[in-house]
């Protein structure tokens, strides 16, 4: 309980911070400099102003230093034993959730007496002192840019959302963090950094929304020249709307939700929603080829993209005009593309936006069977008609789901779910363990999305679907956004997890997730893990050609001495049974560095030949020198 | 540390096996119509969904496979597709088995009244039962029992159905079918049928292997087949068949099945039912075809003792752990899987390997009764022979000197400790005094018995008569020597390795051993390209067996070895002078014109010639398995090859090589390097 009301001091203590930094931003000396300089490049005033950006430079303020998303935002079993989820920003915020605490016991065999608590503040004197190349310090100073060394600025940099990462922060282990953090607030800011790290060899670490869970943020070890990690976070403005083309050319390091948010603000939106768009930015989705919840009606990020700005350390590239298709040699778009940090800086982009859809409307569907549920989305995908979203749970993650169901309100409700229970399981003759549920979400204008919905559940009626109604659909993609948060809670309790995800040909789809899940528990077992796993899946996304297929892996760890490399080998192992499988090394998650090692195999000699002579030819120095990728 | 382990797991004296327990005691004790009536209520396969026998012929026909291969072959030759369709279906309904537990019941009834007075007891290790039961639930089992005699197929399915498993449906070759009504019962208890060639016929491979894949694929029941392909009629095991076991594994490759099971299985007969049969259709009598009446008239072997069997059911081996860094799995991702396509070289030297292994596992857990140590030595005795035979005391310590021997190699000898030496030779005699004559306290090989009784209806016997009928019987006994053959196998070729090397060089020994290992290995069980690993094993098994010293550059023959590495030799002599005979056959006899088909007549002839002017002593060079292992061997080096020309192949030999090999095999050749190297 002590460290219960610490924490609640902690919390208290940052929204101090916030208030103030939020008081104090307008009269930054640096920000003075900055605005003033960036201002020559703009020729039409800003869409948007710079007001209710969502991330300050001090990240710290408003993250959790060693765990997903907000401070104030965390799942934790109160004084009665029940599971809540903190805060006021999500809809399940301040709400009880009364099935997780059974779920958590029954699956991982988890238990509220064995408690794994995290450091709490981080430790300053276990972060490495900066080492700094005085010369570039002082040509960075006169340029005006505002960069930083304090501690904690650095460590927050130094990592993604990898389960290793994370776990090592929590005991406060501190490895390779940048030296400095340095925040651009416009291409011409990123021109001269690039610059002047070429003229002093420096090493550049791009750093957008911190989401990266391909150890892509990790600073090499190896690497004895000061690391600069390059914090895009302040160039987040909308410098024009383009409403006859339907484009917006934005900076790179704007956020999913304050892009989204300020688009709306217009009338527009780009529809790109990748799960973690609260956090992620758009330079980011550009480096690692994003893709986005939304992609059957919007397109994934290469589709959405009329034109990149990019620095490199041999100058800025980008292409002459927005025409809509060119047939240009290789598109270039494509060696930005995917890059991941290793050629350069995304600064702008041009994409493509949309109105706001008159409509929405959220579905699910229950299938007697995950072998029907993927038939029906085969068929959805044959006849290209999927909705907006359509993704399929399996059993595993279907129970997870109900175990995520906040406490209901009235007697009816819980009624009405008993009877729905009822109804599917004793009258229908679903078994509920082998049962597996899609939910889906419309958009468009209104009588187009009742039309699309019937021809949707017609197909599924087909393959034994029973619509299952809007509430059990539109919970399932709220939960999306506060799974993340879960697992910390996990770790609050012996249970490391993550997810990771694979494309693979339709043909294959039941035979990967059978063959991966099943991999995951016997890797488990033969590495002397104590309790069953959990091994789950869905299918996410679906294409004409294959599909999108998303695992979630978790264990409880109690009773293993390293239980980090207990996880990595077995995160390995499934790795390896996808690819064997004949599913990709990645769909939207990138390589980084944790899957470089199958890079060889995914793209032969000669393309990986291909990568590595551009990357010779665009940064011969390796300024960029995250070593992603290659 | 590391070296003790590696030995360690290699001790055979620490090789663990499960206890038996036999099954007929309780069918002796109980009502064998309760039993066969029984509540049958196996644990089935996790992931099974249940199929009736005529769904899934349905699921066959309408596979992306065969529908592939039913337009391929449509349209190429020009018949429309649904006649190639019902012609397919055809085609499975002359394969398909119609599993019923009707039938299994008749079975286990009627079993039940044919082993109790056939054998002394059927002995069964449970631990493995359980352990296949686990396997069962796990996934896809398939069971590879070894195949001495007709009576396995339905041992097997008597077991499972003993122990509440589920019934397998078992791979058996198309001859059954001639017997009419037991072929139909024999499909209505789980077997399938298959033609015993079928070359170049796509549709048939492709309705075949479909039907196996999908039985496989959804878990049906177990599926049984033989890797030997066939029953080994000389009791050695045969070197494997690749086909089956190719379709099998190829959903787990596929990545259509997380892992199957393979389970080999043993089953080792005191007597088989078949002993002279076979014999005599080593020797050129042919086969009698199997039919309903010809069963009928082997009732009177009802009448005889055949001892007890066996049943050893193995560690069932996971084809994922099998497969794990020796297959790239990722090869399938490019090509649609339903499209027929030749395994590469790797899967294929992977399927190989794993067949090797699976046969020597069978070869392990045989389990080796004291007769078979006898027939070892009679043999010996025979061949050496001055006619007398052995006395029953020097028999006996020789015996017990052998089992101490055999049981330092690891072999499974069920060797009754709780009776005197001397009892147990003689009880073992007396199982098998078809075979032996003792008279005056010696003991011998029945030659003259044989040859008396056969003369009785014809008169007096031509000498090559005489010949054949003494024949019979020491290939019979020879098939009782073959069983504790694989124990004895790597050190015998060390000995005789050691015996024609130019020196006690190590290097060179290896040498003479890998020229030897190399020009057996159609005969025995030799994984292809384990030679050095089998030297090693070879001689660990010598020197721990103290015949042996080995140091960094020699190999040297103890003063207390001699006598091992003598009997180690001579049991390998009859392979040696076989080889050599047809060797000399090949230089001398061979005309132009000579086919595969007509090169066992000629050359039995031509050994007959030998015995008879008593150039030769070793009656069982006249089996012809031998002399087509040899002729196989040969082709295998190049010595041999076959021409294509009008009609048949003919045979071309390469004089000068048949000869140096004959002449290294003798001894009289040095194994030079250059040889050794041209293999």
């Amino acid at each position: 309980m002590a460290s219960n009301s610490s924490d609640r001091q902690r919390v208290a203590q940052h929204r101090l911070r916030i208030i103030t930094g939020h008081l104090q931003r307008p009269a930054d000396g640096d920000a003075d400099i900055q605005a003033a300089e960036c201002k020559a490049q703009e020729t039409k005033p800003n869409v948007a102003s710079s007001e209710g950006r969502t991330m300050p430079r001090r990240r710290q303020e408003i993250m959790k230093w060693n765990g997903w998303g907000y401070s104030d935002s965390k799942f934790l079993y109160n004084k009665k034993g029940q599971a809540e989820f903190t805060g006021k920003r999500y809809k399940l915020s301040g709400l009880i959730i009364p099935a997780l605490k059974d779920w958590m016991e029954g699956t991982f065999g988890a238990s509220l007496q064995h408690k794994t608590p995290a450091t709490p503040i981080l430790n300053t004197s276990a972060v490495q002192p900066p080492t700094l190349n005085e010369a570039f310090v002082d040509e960075i100073k006169s340029t005006g840019i505002p960069f930083s060394h304090d501690p904690e600025d650095r460590v927050f940099r130094a990592h993604g959302h990898c389960l290793h990462e994370i776990f090592a922060l929590r005991e406060g282990k501190i490895g390779r963090v940048p030296d400095m953090v340095i925040w651009p607030s416009c291409h011409n800011d990123v021109v001269k950094i690039v610059e002047l790290a070429c003229k002093h060899n420096v090493c550049l670490i791009p750093f957008g929304g911190g989401t990266s869970v391909s150890s892509a943020l990790e600073c090499p070890p190896e690497e004895t020249r000061t690391i600069v990690s390059l914090d895009t976070s302040q160039m987040n403005r909308i410098l024009w709307i383009d409403e006859k083309n339907l484009t917006a050319h934005v900076e790179a390091g704007i956020i999913g939700q304050d892009l989204e948010r300020l688009l709306n603000e217009s009338g527009y939106c780009t529809g790109h929603e990748p799960d973690s768009m609260e956090f992620s930015s758009l330079g980011g989705w550009v480096a690692t080829r994003a893709s986005g919840m939304k992609k059957n009606i919007y397109g994934n990020i290469e589709d959405l993209v009329v034109h990149v700005k990019m620095v490199t350390p041999r100058g800025v590239i980008e292409k002459g005009c927005q025409g809509p298709r060119m047939s240009t040699g290789p598109d270039i778009h494509h060696f930005i593309m995917g890059s991941e940090g290793t050629l350069g800086v995304v600064t702008e982009v041009t994409m493509k936006i949309r109105p706001i859809p008159e409509y929405q409307k959220y579905g699910s569907v229950v299938f007697p069977n995950f072998e029907q549920g993927v038939a029906c989305l085969r068929e959805v995908a044959r006849q290209r008609c999927a909705p907006a979203s359509i993704r399929l749970m399996d059993n595993e993650q279907f129970q997870f789901g109900h175990a995520l169901k906040p406490q209901v309100s009235s007697i009816f409700t819980s009624f009405l779910d008993g009877l729905k229970k009822f109804y599917i399981t004793k009258f229908k003759g679903f078994d509920s363990n082998r049962l597996c549920v899609a939910t889906l979400l419309f958009e468009g204008d209104r009588e187009k999305v009742l039309q699309h919905e019937k021809q949707v559940y017609d197909i599924a009626a087909k393959f034994g679907g029973l619509a299952a109604g809007e509430d059990n659909g539109q919970r399932g993609y709220m939960l999306t956004f506060v799974i993340a948060y879960l697992r910390d809670l996990g770790m609050d309790y012996y249970v490391i997890g993550e997810s990771f995800e694979t494309s693979v040909p339709w043909d294959r789809v039941l035979d990967i997730c059978r063959n991966v899940k099943a991999r995951i528990v016997r890797e488990c077992k033969d590495k002397g893990v104590q309790f069953p796993p959990l091994s789950t899946c869905r299918v996410t996304q679906t294409y004409d050609a294959g599909a999108c297929v998303y695992f979630y892996f978790a264990f409880n760890y109690r009773g293993l001495s390293d239980p980090v490399h207990v996880y990595e080998q077995v995160e390995h192992a499934a790795r390896e049974e996808i690819l064997a499988n004949g599913g990709s090394l990645s769909h939207h998650h990138g390589v980084g560095k944790l899957r470089k090692e199958w890079m060889r195999e995914t793209v032969s000699d000669v393309g990986l030949g291909m990568i590595k002579s551009v990357k010779d030819y665009v940064d011969p120095n390796n300024i960029f020198g995250n070593r992603n990728l290659l | 540390m590391a070296s003790k382990a590696v030995y360690l797991h290699r001790d055979p004296m620490l090789k663990k096996r499960d206890d038996f327990e036999d099954i007929l005691e309780e069918r002796r004790r109980s009502s064998d119509l309760r039993y066969a009536l029984r509540c049958y209520t196996p644990l089935l396969y996790k992931g099974l969904t249940p199929f009736r026998a005529d769904e899934l012929k349905t699921m066959v026909l309408q596979s992306d496979q065969l529908q592939y291969v039913i337009n391929q072959v449509s349209k190429q030759t020009s018949v429309t597709a649904d006649e190639v369709e019902a012609e397919a279906a055809a085609i499975l309904e002359e394969m398909a088995h119609h599993l019923q537990i009707s039938t299994i019941r008749f079975f286990a009834f009627v079993l039940s009244k044919v082993f109790k007075t056939l054998f002394r007891s059927v002995c069964v290790n449970e631990e493995g039962v359980q352990r296949l039961q686990q396997a069962i639930q796990e996934h896809p089992v398939v069971l590879l029992p070894s195949h001495r005699s007709y009576m396995d197929f339905l041992l097997m399915s008597y077991i499972l159905y003993t122990y509440d498993l589920p019934l397998p449906v078992i791979a058996a070759g198309m001859d059954f079918m001639g017997m009419k009504i037991v072929g139909e019962m024999l499909r209505m208890s789980g077997a399938f049928f298959i033609r015993r060639s079928f070359g170049g016929d796509k549709l048939y491979w492709a309705v075949f292997s479909e039907y196996v894949r999908v039985m496989v694929k959804i878990g049906f029941a177990p599926v049984e087949f033989f890797l030997e392909g066939t029953r080994s009629r000389t009791a050695k095991s045969l070197t494997p068949k690749l086909g089956l076991l190719n379709i099998v594994m190829e959903p787990f490759l596929k990545g259509e099945l997380f892992d199957v099971s393979l389970v080999p299985v043993s089953i080792s007969y005191e007597r088989v039912l078949e002993e002279v049969l076979y014999a005599r259709e080593l020797l050129g009598v042919p086969k009698p075809k199997e039919s309903t009446s010809g069963l009928f008239k082997a009732r009177k072997v009802l009448s005889e003792d055949y001892g007890s069997i066996h049943v050893y059911f193995g560690q069932p081996v996971s084809v994922r752990s099998l497969a794990e860094g020796r297959v790239n799995r990722s090869q399938f991702n490019l090509m649609p899987r339903h499209i027929p396509r030749k395994p590469g070289e790797e899967v294929q030297s992977f399927v190989n390997d794993s067949a090797y292994r699976l046969v020597r596992a069978q070869e392990e857990n045989m389990v080796l009764k004291p007769w078979v140590l006898l027939a070892v030595l009679l043999l010996q005795d025979q061949a050496a022979g001055d006619g007398r035979g052995t006395s029953l005391d020097e028999l006996t310590e020789r015996a017990v000197w052998l089992r101490d021997l055999c049981r330092q190699f690891g072999a499974f000898l069920h060797w009754p400790d709780h009776m005197i030496p001397s009892q147990v030779v003689s009880s073992s005699l007396s199982l098998h005094r078809g075979l032996v004559r003792i008279s005056e306290g010696r003991v011998q090989l029945a030659l003259d018995q044989a040859g008396a009784e056969a003369r009785r209806p014809l008169g007096a016997a031509t000498p090559e008569e005489e010949l054949l009928n003494r024949a019979v019987i020491v290939l019979s006994c020879a098939s009782y020597r073959n069983q504790a053959l694989h124990v004895f196998i790597r050190p015998a070729l060390l000995a005789s390795a050691i015996q024609t090397a130019s020196s006690n060089q190590k290097q060179d020994v290896y040498n003479s051993f890998s020229f030897l290992r190399n020009m057996f290995s159609n005969e025995f069980i030799l994984s292809p390209g384990a030679a050095v690993q089998d030297f090693e094993e070879a001689c660990y098994l010598l020197v721990k067996s103290g015949a042996l010293q080995i140091n960094q550059q020699e190999v040297l023959v103890t003063e207390t070895g001699q006598k091992t590495l003598t009997f180690l030799t001579s049991s390998l002599d009859p392979f040696l002078q076989g080889y050599q005979m047809v060797c000399r056959f090949l230089c001398e006899e061979a005309s132009e014109g000579l086919t595969e088909k007509r090169f066992v007549p000629a050359i039995r002839k031509f050994i007959v010639q030998h015995l008879l002017t008593g150039r030769l002593r070793h009656a069982e060079v006249l089996s012809s398995d031998l002399q087509k292992n040899a002729l196989a061997a040969l082709l295998r080096l190049g010595a041999v090859r076959k021409l294509r020309g009008r009609g048949e192949e003919q045979l071309e030999v390469n004089k000068v090589m048949v000869n140096s090999l004959e002449d290294t095999l003798g001894g009289n050749l040095p194994t030079q390097k250059a040889v050794v190297a041209r293999l």
